[in-house]
């Protein structure tokens, strides 16, 4: 039989000590996504650190040396993060990321740190009878020829086409955030884009997190167009659906003239996908729907589609233009 | 048995909604189900067991090495072919597990484990190391390899059919359709997956096996499951008291029937429980196969059809045949003196697949009702008139009379509540904000069914109080509901006065809650009882006396063809940014005889349409070939509809009494809500964007510029 030990530590500190301690140890958050991997196989630690009852579970404005923003610490619940007034009002892409996703039961118990290290949906990786990469190295990816309609179109590798699924890794992608973290040696702050990778030949490695690297907050500076963000996720059913491919887009407008814009894409990467040449190709340009078709496909020139996943490109071009459009709207 | 001739119920509940009578037992979890059962009802410190199932689609297996598992403390047992006990029949290779080596399809049962809790048991199944000689299998429907010709379609229906000469008349057609449809994989997801609990015991030196299984039918079960370990049906007995949907997937006993019959044989009486989880419904309880249908519609200039002819290509197992009727409606729906039909099956190395709701009429309608709406365009018709000028006078099948034909009827009362008279004629007209918009329609068919073998007994309780009994289950429909209602008319009392026992083998022998029989062939089963036994005993019965009776076959009925009709209407939005399609208005008109509890039939309406809606946008079981197994095996990545996506969804349906197919006047209602509706989504969607899309699930992807 096998057995695993079940921890509760008293303190961040101490829950990093007890993975650091542990080859194969994890944190447990609101165990929706991990839970769901030791009945499926995907993973078997010996042991768990829970840390879901750490005092990490408040929103705080700051506003010192790093700049002004939004604290959200790791334990905040994804339903109690979409509902605060300061998310809604000032960040609602965030809030409205969030209410997309998974469903009442689900947002009331994940959390802020688990909702962001949620590992891919592909259903290979999710079965153990067939090979993968991500799951176990060197096995051969199965999602490459088999079930290709959420793959991943821009940077995947011929190990893993595997999509990130979060939303609300999406929205914070597109603001800039920054990830608080505490590992064994102290604390760091790893900017947003930094924090999950692209699999190369190693897709078993979704973040550049260490094992044994506790989030502990997440910082979200303001800016003017963080408050005129949303979000649009498309997908196959009205709710409760994974994204076939997801908008966060920022705004802010000088007149018709793009001052700044921020576009994030769920459902293309191994990683939410920032699309910065859009954005360059957009700024100090008069906001229109074909000046976004025209940016959109600028930066989908280095993707790569199959038949299964070629409708990925109209659909984002679509989708990020009328995100920009209704926004640019709300501005005037 | 005696037999009673039945004639028409006065009815004076029947035709009144009547609340559910164990909807109390529902919502308060009161209700027991299949796995829940304790030892209140007999089941004392049961063992647990766990399926093992193949990791390969063909082969034979080399070694299962149990010794891993059975060092786990909590693990009892681990069987497999080499000592599992023997069966006596083994025909069914469906059902005739761990008789043998060979490996049909990924996912079939290769081994159990028996432990002392669920948890232990799963444990020891991931420790049992099974090896494989491996050959060489085929697992995707293709249409060059759909080329086996079953030698009747389910449940028993000609293959082929031909009239005229369609070649020529399609040659000949001023307009032409002539194209192919595809309907996906999709599996019946009931709520409650699949459980059962089975011990063995000797009675009078006899061995006895009782059950509670979640199963639409516990006679079937009995039927099936008892030849196969050598018992007389007396010697079995199958219980379902709760049980929490079907869709067909309950209809007969599937693999983990047999599994925990013979898991139980070797636990010297101790009872196994078994639970199939959601992954393992996948590959074990039946699905709908994919089709492929090549429709070919010939018509005059003003859309009068001169041929429809329907081809079907399809799979099943190569290890037991289910040839699903794809093509029957087609047969009876519309006039046309040249006519053909065909079904082909490839027979491939998969799981089995089996009935789900409105098993032929389902895939079937989709195809031929997306061709009569292209055949309208084509001939610059409304679809409607469409149906309208191509209207058979006798069943195009038979060349019987309907009984009841009241398809225009349905047709008209739908356009009347969706305005269709304001429906602009061009596809592609109606852009509202960021979204298409479009109206379609379908027909809907399903035949009248009622199945022999059906019996009923009634007894005097006394004080004017009946105990009414049939094996029949509810499978959540309201069986249990409308077969008091039918139980107290045919009594002349209230429904009050009624005790009715259900869903135990031990009594009187009921078909399966299926086909949209189930209340056609229990009520005249208890008409029938309650009539003889009113003869028999009068109106002031002795406390305990009793009748048992089944109903004389009624041979005028056969000069009819009985079918139920219906007209499904959809609006479907299409966003034109981003392709996704929704479907904020349907409603479904339908003729079905005499509906019986407007409450639970319109349960029945309502979740069929939804089923049919679910079809039309969202359910697809993804087969790798490679692997030869579904890999969306999961409601996560197998869609079903959500609360969001059902809106405004209506059903209706015209008065009207059928008494040359029921005492009752019903005709069934459980199957029909879902046949024609994706057809009427998809035709909506064209009319909305002008894309034709002929193939299931709609989605967003299909609709991008
Ligand atoms: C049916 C279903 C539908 C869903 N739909 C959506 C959807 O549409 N959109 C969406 O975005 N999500 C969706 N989800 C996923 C859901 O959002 C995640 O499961 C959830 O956010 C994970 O949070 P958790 O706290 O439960 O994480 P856990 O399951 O506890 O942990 C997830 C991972 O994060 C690690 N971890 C947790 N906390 C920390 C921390 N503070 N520091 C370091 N590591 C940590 C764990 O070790 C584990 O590896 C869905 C889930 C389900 C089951």
């Amino acid at each position: 039989m096998r057995a695993m030990t079940y921890l509760r530590p008293e303190s961040p500190a101490a829950a990093v000590e007890m993975v650091a301690a542990t080859a194969g140890a994890q944190f447990l958050g609101g165990g929706t996504n991990l839970v769901d991997h030791l009945k499926l196989g995907v993973t078997s630690p010996e042991l768990l650190v829970d840390i879901s009852r750490l005092p990490l579970d408040t929103i705080e404005q700051y506003d010192g040396a790093s700049g002004r923003g939004l604290r959200l610490g790791a334990n905040v619940r994804n339903s109690d993060l979409a509902a605060h007034p300061v998310v809604r009002s000032r960040f609602p892409v965030v809030a409205r990321a969030l209410l997309s996703g998974a469903s009442g039961q689900i947002r009331n118990q994940a959390t802020t740190g688990g909702n962001l290290l949620q590992r891919t949906r592909c259903v290979y990786f999710q079965d153990v009878t067939t090979p993968c990469n991500k799951r176990e190295p060197g096995s051969g990816c199965s999602a490459l020829e088999g079930y290709a309609r959420y793959n991943a179109i821009l940077g995947a590798s011929d190990a893993c086409v595997a999509t990130h699924p979060s939303d609300l890794a999406v929205a914070l992608a597109a603001l800039d955030a920054v990830v608080v973290v505490l590992g064994p040696s102290g604390e760091r702050r790893v900017p947003f884009d930094e924090l999950h990778r692209l699999p190369g030949d190693d897709p078993s490695v979704d973040t550049t997190l260490g094992d044994d690297e506790l989030i502990t907050a997440v910082e979200i500076p303001s800016t003017a167009a963080g408050e005129r963000s949303t979000y649009r996720k498309v997908r196959d059913r009205a709710s409760y659906a994974f994204a076939l491919v997801s908008v966060a887009g920022a705004l802010d407008l000088d007149g018709r003239t793009v001052r700044d814009v921020r576009i994030a894409w769920g459902g293309v990467a191994h990683k939410p996908w920032r699309a910065r040449r859009a954005e360059a190709a957009l700024v100090g340009r008069e906001l229109t729907e074909d000046a976004v078709r025209a940016a959109v496909d600028e930066e989908l020139t280095a993707a790569r589609t199959t038949d299964e996943t070629a409708y990925k490109i109209p659909m984002l071009r679509g989708s990020t233009a009328l995100t920009l459009l209704r926004l640019a709207e709300e501005i005037r | 048995m005696t037999e009673q001739v039945v004639s028409p119920v006065r009815v004076r509940s029947v035709g009144r909604r009547l609340d559910r009578a164990d909807g109390r037992e529902k919502v308060t979890g009161a209700a027991t189900y299949a796995f829940e059962h304790g030892e209140a009802d007999g089941v004392v410190d049961p063992l647990h067991v766990w399926l093992v199932q193949s990791t390969v689609a063909k082969g034979r297996v080399a070694r299962v090495d149990s010794a891993a598992a059975l060092s786990h403390p909590e693990v009892e047992a681990v069987i497999d072919h080499t000592n599992a006990p023997r069966l006596e029949d083994t025909d069914d290779r469906e059902l005739a597990i761990l008789q043998d080596d060979a490996v049909g399809f990924r996912g079939q049962i290769v081994a159990l484990v028996l432990a002392g809790s669920a948890e232990a048991a799963r444990e020891g199944a991931a420790l049992v190391d099974v090896s494989y000689d491996v050959e060489p299998h085929e697992a995707e429907l293709r249409e060059d390899n759909a080329t086996y010709r079953p030698d009747s379609v389910n449940p028993d229906m000609e293959t082929d059919t031909e009239d005229g000469d369609v070649d020529a008349a399609l040659e000949q057609a001023e307009v032409v359709v002539d194209q192919t449809y595809r309907t996906p994989y999709e599996h019946n997801n009931p709520l409650e997956p699949h459980a059962t609990i089975a011990w063995w015991d000797t009675v009078d030196g006899r061995s006895t096996l009782s059950m509670f299984d979640s199963t639409q039918g516990v006679h079937g079960v009995v039927q099936s499951v008892a030849p196969m370990f050598g018992l007389e049906p007396d010697q079995m007995r199958v219980r379902a008291p709760y049980v929490g949907g079907g869709f067909g997937s309950k209809g007969e006993a599937h693999a983990h029937v047999v599994a925990a019959a013979l898991a139980a044989r070797t636990t010297n009486g101790r009872p196994v429980k078994l639970a199939v989880t959601r992954q393992q419904m996948f590959a074990l309880t039946g699905y709908r196969t994919a089709t492929i249908s090549h429709v070919r519609l010939g018509a005059r200039a003003d859309g009068t059809l001169t041929a429809i002819e329907h081809a079907v290509k399809e799979q099943s197992s190569a290890i037991k045949e289910y040839a699903e009727q794809t093509a029957s409606p087609t047969r009876m729906m519309y006039a046309a003196p040249n006519r053909r039909t065909s079904h082909r099956l490839a027979l491939l190395d998969v799981a089995v697949p089996s009935w789900m709701r409105a098993p032929g009429e389902m895939p079937g309608m989709f195809a031929h009702e997306v061709a009569m709406d292209e055949l309208a365009a084509a001939c610059g018709l409304d679809p409607i008139e469409l149906r309208v000028r191509n209207e058979p006078d006798l069943d195009p099948e038979t060349g019987k009379p309907f009984n009841n034909r009241r398809l225009l009827e349905c047709l008209q009362r739908g356009a009347e509540r969706f305005d269709w008279a304001s429906r602009p004629s061009e596809a592609r007209s109606l852009q509202e904000g960021d979204w298409w918009v479009g109206t379609g329609v379908a027909a809907a068919t399903y035949p009248a069914m009622k199945m022999p073998g059906n019996s009923a007994r009634v007894r005097s309780l006394g004080e004017g109080r009946y105990a009414v009994a049939i094996g029949s289950v509810d499978i959540g429909t309201g069986a249990r509901t409308v077969l008091t209602q039918i139980a107290a008319d045919a009594l002349e009392v209230e429904p009050d006065a009624i005790d009715l026992a259900i869903a135990d083998s031990r009594l009187p022998s009921a078909s399966v809650a299926g086909g949209s029989s189930g209340t056609s062939s229990w009520g005249t089963a208890i008409v029938a009882a309650a009539q003889l036994f009113r003869a028999d005993h009068g109106e002031a019965p002795d406390a305990g006396v009793e009748t048992t009776a089944s109903a004389a076959d009624d041979p005028a009925a056969d000069q009819y063809a009985f079918h139920s009709f219906g007209a499904v209407f959809a609006e479907a939005r299409v966003n034109r940014w981003t392709g996704e399609i929704r479907v904020p208005r349907l409603h479904g008109v339908y003729s079905v005889g005499r509906v019986i509890n407007p409450m639970t039939a319109r349960s029945q309406f309502v979740g069929g349409l939804v089923m049919g809606l679910s079809a039309g946008l969202f359910e697809e079981s993804y087969r790798d070939p490679r692997f030869g197994h579904v890999v969306t095996q999961d409601l996560a990545t197998y869609h079903v509809a959500s609360h969001a996506d059902v809106l405004d969804v209506g059903a209706e349906w015209l008065e009207e009494s059928d008494e040359a197919f029921t005492p009752m006047g019903s005709r069934g209602v459980g199957e029909i809500g879902i046949v024609g509706t994706a057809a009427a989504v998809a035709n909506a969607a064209y009319h909305a964007t002008g894309t034709r899309v002929r193939s299931l699930p709609l989605t967003a992807d299909l609709f991008l510029d």
